[in-house]
């Protein structure tokens, strides 16, 4: 791994961040819109008297975790598609960049979204709901760490898919983690799914999150079961997934696919 | 004899029931400019993609510097770029940011000294702020090549890189890379499909057909093989013969 190179691809998108407007936009607006909507349901729920231990807490604090998630895959697959926008793929892989530095590259990337839009979310949630999220105590630091390893083996996975099947794949960079949001329980305990359903559920790193989240809320307590079983679970999608990239990397350079992306 | 940069060996790229290289063999020696030469579809792009590790061979070997390019990928490409009319940079960055993350990706020192020089070479120092976007296609192009030439690689890829430019810019250009080669003492593979610009620029010429190559040589002795008046009725004859069975 070569420190340079993998600050070197950062840097190409902080600059890009630093003059973009809408991409900048993207990162706070739609964060402080769904944290505004799911405020005011949660204030509505406590004033129509709706017997929900500790309503806001669930609501919002579901809410800033799911977008830790959202974003940190984001940071992967959306940096995959800037390249394939600016037709930049083979500026980059016929240079000495590695295919494990880009990944890097794009996790760290994903990092600092985490950390902007995190922050911002906690703030405002503080702010205008009286809301504090670090009332989740010491768990919310390993509960945060898994939703970013869960958000970086979904951005992998979509951007495999991307670059395997090209732009007509692209909306996936937006679609694909709430393919999991039914199956990762955020706002709903997990005990209402379907059986079918709860078996998968269990396999899926950030329903563990989500329920030690809760179960925190609830009973005060660290979830450690759930949150040995999201990291076991992270480390073993995230070998896999990595796995896979490098295979669907080579596909496509065998297929000439590499050079085709986005055309 | 003259020390071999590039050796191409047996190469073969096949896309399905598609063979795109057929079974080519060829060497870029130290300091020289080699004319890669065809018709559209005829295998130069896929062989410089394959040069660059973009693509994977079916069979044959690649060596450079005396190292596999399979097994030493991050050395060579190292000291090896490219550049074409065909490819881009990203257009929300200026041309000097642009240049500083390439400096980075290939670990040079000295980035901003680096970039302040291929700037000046290139007479680019009244667009350095200006983002990419708004770059005419020449201007595009002396990017390209600013980013090619700034890492100093000891091997040049060159893709149609004056296509669609107009004459005054190709001229500047070509003067630029034959001067810049002589005293970087640059091995370079070059295509293009102006037959002129091609004997200008190559020391020696390879031509492709149907992923072939069907004829080598100084372009001097291709003509005089073709029993033709220049290498552009040499080029119009074999690009008109039809694929062999």
């Amino acid at each position: 791994m070569n420190l340079g190179r993998i600050g070197g691809l950062l840097s190409r998108h902080l600059y890009l961040y630093k003059r973009s407007f809408a991409r900048m936009l993207e990162i706070f607006y739609w964060p402080f819109l769904d944290l505004v909507v799911w405020g005011f349901i949660t204030m509505y729920l406590k004033d129509a008297g709706v017997s929900l231990h500790g309503a806001v807490a669930f609501f919002l604090g579901a809410l800033i975790l799911w977008d830790v998630l959202f974003r940190a895959q984001q940071g992967i697959a959306v940096s995959f598609l800037e390249e394939m926008w600016a037709r930049n793929l083979m500026n980059l892989f016929a240079s000495p960049l590695t295919i494990g530095e880009y990944l890097a590259a794009t996790m760290t990337m994903s990092i600092l979204k985490v950390t902007a839009v995190g922050s911002l979310m906690m703030v405002f949630a503080w702010t205008f709901y009286s809301y504090d999220m670090l009332q989740i105590g010491l768990s919310l630091f390993p509960f945060i760490v898994n939703l970013v390893i869960s958000g970086w083996i979904i951005g992998v996975l979509t951007t495999s898919i991307i670059m395997r099947f090209g732009q007509q794949a692209e909306v996936l960079a937006w679609g694909m983690v709430f393919l999991f949001q039914p199956i990762s329980c955020v706002f709903y305990p997990l005990d209402v799914l379907p059986p079918l359903l709860q078996s998968i559920a269990w396999m899926v790193p950030p329903a563990h999150i989500f329920e030690g989240m809760r179960a925190v809320l609830i009973d005060g307590d660290l979830p450690v079961a759930h949150i040995l079983w999201a990291t076991g679970l992270n480390i073993f999608f995230l070998v896999s997934i990595v796995f896979w990239f490098y295979h669907t990397f080579n596909v496509c350079k065998d297929k000439g696919m590499l050079v085709r992306v986005g055309e | 004899m003259a020390t071999s940069i590039v050796e191409v060996r047996n190469l073969t790229k096949r896309f399905g029931n598609f063979t795109a290289v057929d079974n080519i063999s060829f060497d870029i020696h130290e300091g020289e400019i080699l004319g890669l030469l065809g018709p559209n579809g005829a295998g130069k792009t896929t062989t410089i993609h394959m040069l660059l590790g973009l693509i994977t061979p079916t069979s044959g070997t690649i060596q450079m510097f005396g190292l596999d390019l399979a097994k030493h990928r991050e050395t060579i490409l190292q000291q090896v770029n490219f550049s074409s009319t065909y490819i881009s940079m990203p257009f929300s960055l200026t041309v000097e940011e642009n240049l500083k993350v390439i400096a980075r990706l290939y670990s040079l020192q000295n980035i901003q000294k680096r970039v302040d020089s291929i700037i000046e070479k290139l007479e680019m120092n009244d667009i350095k702020t200006r983002l990419t976007r708004k770059l005419s296609s020449g201007q595009m192009s002396r990017l390209t090549l600013a980013k090619a030439l700034m890492t100093e690689p000891k091997v040049l890829f060159l893709d149609e890189p004056t296509a669609s430019l107009d004459p005054d810019i190709v001229n500047k250009i070509k003067a630029f890379l034959k001067e810049y080669q002589r005293n970087a003492g640059l091995s370079i593979l070059y295509t293009s499909h102006n037959m002129r610009e091609m004997e200008e620029m190559s020391n020696r010429i390879i031509f492709l057909q149907h992923g072939h190559i069907v004829a080598e040589g100084t372009s001097d002795q291709i003509v005089q093989r073709y029993g033709q008046r220049d290498l552009e009725e040499v080029f119009l004859k074999l690009a008109r013969e039809p694929k062999a069975q």
